[in-house]
């Protein structure tokens, strides 16, 4: 149930992202979903990519730190409010988000976002217990 | 102007034979009463007996800070514990502070030699002296206080920080003399000048500064843009503190070592060996009156000059030139002494820090920066942006605890820093000074 993410550090400086990029893309890597989150001295790429375990691979050869986190893809009802009834949900269980963003591609006409919860196995329990629909890996990687 | 006519302005062969005759005393006093001095001098094979001449001090064996570290805290005490009235310490090379004490005979020279240094400087009685030193177990704060108060003075205890209250009061009591490091002098000045408070309308007349390296670039600067007399003092907790040599305002050429207390020499900080006057080198001090703690050829690594050329002040003591550097990698930051070996030792004891650092010091506008560069290494990298801040913040925190000086912690790739070889460069100091 739970998608593969990886996190690489990046100094703030010209070219990183384009050396990344340029890394996986030389890897034969498709990048599905990204988001970067900085701050004013570094930032962090999160990625989620077809093959995880290549690209965590490729960039540590090319000198990148790497890390593997555990996130949650979920299938968000398209009409409005379709995000907050999850979010009340979550709620609910004192489940924090530490970070969430969307999926480039859609699922059968649903959006679909990628969740980094303080609680995982319980963030998942809570989800599908209301019936929302969560993509595993297999599924996510090549929608 | 004089403070002790007689001392300051000794004729050479009078000055040189009461060196002789308190330098011999000393070194009796040091080998009976420190076992870390009986072991160098036997370990040398001298006895205080060898100098029957001033020469004969470069038969006896250095001291240096590690001796000091090794004899942590009171170690190097000549004299018995309730002999000693003050305890004052300065940052050590790996944590443990430098500890000197004083007894009340210390505290009486060091407040006499800073009176005098005042009055080399230009302030008299009836001064208010605006002392901007940090008071506390830093030397230059009760250093000037003391020397201020045997003056005749009026001293103004504001110590360092909280600019705008400093410039209030340095505008509203008739502040004269201002003793504080260079750069803050610039700094205050300019938060004067964005208050709408022009300095130059102020009554200060005279600025004594010291506790960082400077320039006379910077001298220039700080007379035009304060209006006032700079002079260049220095010190070292370790010989005394604030007060060991001045410049003197008639001249303004090199400071005033004050030899009826020490005996300066210059030498290689390779081969140990003596160099010639005028020659640049390590300034290696002998104490030769003080009790609580009296330092025979100490190194102070910092790199000067020695000249015995008569002053147009009068004075005959030796004066030293402005400090052109370090013969160690000890940085001098806001005033504060900082090893690389000290922040090493705190990175170290941060888990999950990779032990590849750099230090970048800077001058931004006035005041001095400090960045330290830290790796990020796979164990303590995380995809939360918050644990990486919480880590920076961790290195900032322990940092200023440990040493007392504000830094800046960066973040940086793996394997950016440059790798030892040999020795590996630790500090880039772009300051221009």
């Amino acid at each position: 149930m739970k998608v593969e993410q990886i996190s690489i550090f990046i100094e703030n400086k010209s070219g990183r992202l384009a050396e990344i990029t340029r890394v996986l893309g030389e890897a034969g890597i498709n990048i599905r979903a990204l988001s970067l989150a900085d701050t004013s001295d570094f930032g962090i790429l999160r990625l989620i990519v077809n093959d995880g375990a290549k690209a965590a691979t490729v960039l540590k050869e090319n000198g990148f730190t790497v890390s593997k986190t555990e996130v949650v893809a979920v299938e968000v009802p398209d009409r409005p409010g379709g995000l907050s009834t999850i979010l009340q949900t979550l709620d609910q269980k004192a489940i924090n988000v530490e970070y969430m963003y969307a999926f480039a591609e859609r699922c059968g006409g649903n959006a679909v976002i990628i969740f980094r919860f303080d609680e995982t196995d319980k963030a998942i329990t809570t989800l599908k217990a209301q019936n929302f629909s969560i993509l595993d890996g297999s599924r996510l990687y090549n929608l | 102007m004089f403070f002790n006519e007689e001392f300051e302005t000794l004729p050479r062969p009078a000055l040189e034979a009461l060196q002789l005759k308190r330098l011999q005393s000393t070194l009796e006093r040091v080998y009976a009463n420190v076992p870390f001095y009986k072991a160098s001098f036997d370990a040398a094979g001298v006895k205080p007996s060898v100098v029957t001449r001033l020469e004969d001090l470069q038969k006896i064996p250095f001291t240096t800070k590690q001796d000091m570290r090794d004899s942590y805290p009171y170690g190097l005490f000549a004299a018995p514990m309730d002999e000693i009235v003050r305890i004052h310490a300065s940052s050590g090379t790996t944590g443990k502070p430098t500890v000197v004490g004083y007894t009340q005979k210390d505290i009486s020279t060091w407040s006499e030699l800073m009176a005098r240094s005042f009055v080399a400087a230009g302030a008299h009685k009836g001064d208010i002296i605006h002392n901007a030193y940090g008071y506390g177990l830093f030397t230059g704060g009760l250093g000037a206080h003391y020397g201020a108060e045997r003056l005749g003075a009026s001293v103004i205890p504001i110590s360092g920080g909280n600019t705008k209250r400093q410039i209030m009061i340095m505008q509203d009591f008739g502040s004269t003399v201002l003793t504080c490091t260079p750069s803050y002098s610039l700094f205050m000045a300019e938060e004067a000048g964005a208050e709408g408070i022009d300095f130059k309308k102020l009554k200060l007349r005279v600025g004594i500064f010291g506790a960082e390296p400077w320039s006379e670039e910077m001298r220039n600067e700080i007379e035009k843009k304060l209006n006032i007399t700079a002079i260049d003092i220095y010190g070292l907790s370790e010989i005394m503190g604030p007060g060991v040599a001045i410049e003197c305002i008639e001249a303004k050429r090199g400071l005033h070592i004050w030899e009826d207390h020490f005996i300066p020499e210059i030498i290689n900080p390779e081969t140990g060996e003596r160099l010639p006057e005028g020659e640049s080198g390590e300034l290696v001090i002998t104490t030769i009156t003080k009790q609580g703690i009296p330092l025979i050829r100490y190194r102070t690594r910092d790199i000067t000059s020695l000249t015995y050329e008569p002053c147009v002040c009068g004075r005959t003591h030796a004066r030293i030139s402005r400090m052109s550097g370090r013969s160690d990698d000890m940085l001098i930051i806001r005033g504060v002494n900082v090893f690389p070996s000290q922040i090493e030792a705190i990175l170290v004891g941060i888990e999950g820090i990779e032990p590849h650092y750099m230090l970048i010091v800077d001058r931004v506008g006035t005041l001095d920066t400090l960045t330290v560069q830290v790796e990020v290494s796979e164990q303590l990298f995380s995809d939360e942006i918050k644990v990486l801040q919480v880590l920076s913040r961790r290195v900032e925190k322990e940092i200023k605890d440990m040493l007392g000086v504000t830094c800046t912690a960066k973040l940086v790739e793996p394997k950016t820093i440059q790798r030892s070889e040999g020795k590996a460069r630790r500090v880039i100091d772009n300051r221009k000074l």
